[in-house]
């Protein structure tokens, strides 16, 4: 697939096959195209040449109805800074289809997996730390379930306890059967889980430890 | 159907809470607004007699000096963290959430409305003849601009100038709505003997295909 | 696409060159017959003996009334092609819209010009609020001034060509308006009705409109088709560019950084 960024091609004919409940680590000097093959896998991106199917979905066709079970953890929070943590997640929940009783219900739990204390639920976003910030997003998206999870340098920014949290969330999805793509420079972190291990650079795939066999 | 309204007003509680919260209409569009009319008042420097004259005119470009801000701000909020990329992930149907961000403008132009019209009563001698005109030219024009407004929000949205893209898209195409809107509250104020009821049943074609427009075209302008 | 003929970079071609001699000679034609052979407007008003009429102002209608007809083919043009780019997706209707928006955008503002100089000795205003074929042929003008404010943001390609497309669009709702105004609400304008229609011209005044239609025809495609050919040009140049940036992306996959950026010892 190549997959341009305006005028630049971020995927220059990178082709990539992961099986339902797979765990890939996605590895590369910075600029390599990883967040930009995330993104692909998200439907964010439409590829210029090649095609893109996630979940048995060709994304072009058919974008909406693939999305609401991907989770996609980007750079940026998606957090409405006016927002309390718990108006957020419950939005977001409720957004992606949850009804209002059910998201509730998922709310407190996955916020407590968070590991965010109660006393910052009610607080806005705005008060938050950067790690604090994160840990919000994460929970809005595990409220979900998603069957597909892109993670995009998840322990960036995190310190100790926020690392740790997002490992958990890592392994936990794991044991929930999901499928798990995170790019990362904290191979060490996430090596511990025994992914396959995809090194992207120069918007190709050079060296893959799983793939088709 | 249903599930479209539904998330429609998921996204218009939701803008509208974070204005409840962050406050941003009534402090700082609101006092914007009083501060165009109290402008024109010295620009013009008028008896006001005059000023009753020309309180329709003024009033609805106030509107839309209003509007532009509303817009600017619904859009703000999207672009801030990227929670726009969350609302194509999350699944919501883009239709839905033009309509809900056209409701959460909506909402705010009824107020501000109430306020400008407050504003013209005390500031230019303005008064209310026909009370139900009023009301209904006041709704679906505000209608027909926050539809549009929100449009073309998304139209100069990602840019980086959305600042001062957004006015040089949205006024000219607003330019038939300020005329409209202008001449039915010449009747709702009694400044001119003009036939409000059919101007405000052009506006209200305009708030009917903008919205359905812009309900339509909504969803290709925001994916990539 | 066709090839330039010369070693200097542009975009003419024989045709082109053929197609700007006919259209310059024909200009000069339409001038002459206009300012030099064609009479002023003088007529005796009936009960005063006075000569009243538009005089010379007059023959800048020759240039203002052919200009207006193809400011209307140009943005229809646009709005066709923007239509078309919304259905096909394929580069050449995008180019063409912005081609035929930029050269209408060109003429629309010049009917203006030449309408307001005429407007100040007959109507003895540059400008008439309230003249309804004035204000929405302004608003046309200041939409589609947007319209190339928007073409000019440094955007994705596609995301510009698709959004153009619908500020386009939205934009020529506005243009059966500005020419059914006349008609539609006759007490709101000074403009009088359809010059070929009513007004009886005759002999040697309708030759030359008939001359300034065709030659004004010839000045948009001439202009039109440069247009449309630079539009080309910047979107092979565009092209070439990300090919090669491919390439130079593909080779960075062989460097050494690649090993130390993923921490493995060689």
């Amino acid at each position: 697939m190549v997959a341009l960024l305006g005028r630049f091609p971020a995927l220059a004919g990178a082709s990539l096959l992961v099986e339902a409940g797979e765990t890939v680590l996605l590895q590369g000097p910075n600029g390599a195209g990883k967040t930009t093959l995330l993104r692909l896998c998200a439907g964010l991106v439409r590829p210029e040449s090649g095609q893109a199917q996630v979940l048995g979905h060709d994304l072009s066709v058919d974008g909406r109805a693939v999305r609401r079970q991907v989770a996609m953890l980007g750079h940026a929070t998606g957090l409405y800074e006016d927002l309390s943590v718990a108006e957020n997640v419950s939005f977001w929940a409720q957004a992606a289809g949850l009804g209002k009783s059910l998201a509730a219900q998922r709310a407190t739990g996955a916020l407590a997996r968070m590991g965010l204390d109660e006393r910052l639920l009610s607080l806005p976003v705005s008060r938050l730390s950067a790690g604090q910030r994160r840990r919000a997003s994460l929970a809005a998206l595990a409220v979900r379930r998603p069957q597909l999870w892109l993670l995009d340098e998840p322990h960036a920014g995190l310190d100790q306890t926020g690392r740790n949290v997002v490992d958990e969330l890592i392994s936990d999805a794991v044991a929930a059967g999901a499928t798990v793509l995170v790019a990362s420079h904290e191979l060490e972190r996430v090596r511990s889980l025994n992914p396959r291990v995809v090194t992207v650079a120069g918007g190709l795939i050079v060296k893959d430890t799983g793939g088709p066999k | 159907m249903k599930s479209l309204l539904s998330e429609a007003w998921l996204v218009a509680s939701k803008d509208l809470r974070i204005e409840a919260r962050s406050r941003v209409l009534t402090n700082q569009v609101a006092p914007f607004a009083v501060l165009v009319l109290v402008l024109f008042g010295f620009a013009l420097d008028a008896d006001q007699r005059t000023l009753r004259m020309f309180a329709p005119g003024l009033f609805w470009v106030a509107v839309l000096l209003c509007l532009l801000l509303a817009v600017q701000r619904s859009s703000a909020v999207e672009s801030a963290d990227d929670a726009a990329t969350g609302l194509r992930m999350a699944g919501l149907a883009p239709a839905a959430v033009f309509l809900g961000k056209s409701a959460a403008i909506f909402v705010q132009l009824l107020v501000l409305e109430l306020l400008l019209t407050a504003g013209i009563i005390v500031f230019y001698g303005s008064s209310v003849k026909n009370l139900f005109l009023w009301l209904i030219a006041g709704l679906v024009t505000a209608l027909a601009v926050a539809t549009t407004g929100t449009l073309y929000g998304a139209l100069a949205s990602g840019l980086g100038v959305r600042e001062t893209l957004l006015p040089i898209l949205l006024l000219p195409v607003l330019a038939p709505v300020l005329i409209g809107a202008t001449r039915a509250y010449d009747d709702a104020l009694g400044a001119a003997a003009v036939d409000g009821w059919a101007w405000t049943g052009l506006l209200a074609m305009f708030a009917v295909v903008a919205s359905t427009l812009g309900a339509l075209a909504y969803g290709a302008l925001v994916e990539d | 696409m066709t090839n330039p003929t010369s070693s200097v970079a542009t975009t003419g071609s024989p045709g082109s060159r053929a197609l700007g001699l006919a259209t310059l000679a024909g200009l000069v034609g339409l001038l002459v017959l206009a300012f030099v052979l064609t009479e002023p407007d003088v007529r005796i008003h009936p009960s005063t003996g006075q000569e009243i009429g538009q005089f010379d102002a007059v023959r800048l209608l020759y240039l203002h009334v052919p200009m207006a007809v193809i400011t209307y083919v140009a943005y229809s043009l646009a709005a066709f092609a923007s239509a078309g780019y919304l259905i096909k997706r394929t580069p050449w209707w995008d180019v063409t819209a912005h081609a035929a928006a930029e050269v209408g955008t060109v003429f629309c503002f010049l009917v203006l010009v030449t309408g307001s100089i005429w407007g100040r000795p007959v109507w003895n205003t540059w400008w008439e609020w309230g003249d309804v074929r004035l204000m929405t042929t302004l608003i046309l003008f200041l939409m589609f001034v947007g319209y190339l404010a928007l073409r000019r943001t440094a955007a994705d390609p596609r995301v510009q060509a698709r959004r153009a497309a619908v500020v386009a669009l939205v934009a020529i709702v506005d243009l059966p308006l500005v020419n059914r105004s006349v008609e539609w609400w006759e007490n709101r304008t000074l403009h009088q009705k359809s010059t070929l229609g009513e007004l009886k011209i005759e002999d040697l005044t309708l030759f030359t409109l008939m001359v300034g239609f065709l030659v004004f025809l010839m000045v948009f495609a001439w202009l039109l088709l440069h247009r449309f050919r630079v539009g080309w040009l910047t979107l092979a140049a565009g092209e070439h560019q990300v090919a090669a940036a491919i390439k130079e992306r593909r080779a960075e996959a062989d460097g050494s950084g690649v090993a130390s950026a993923v921490g493995e010892t060689s």
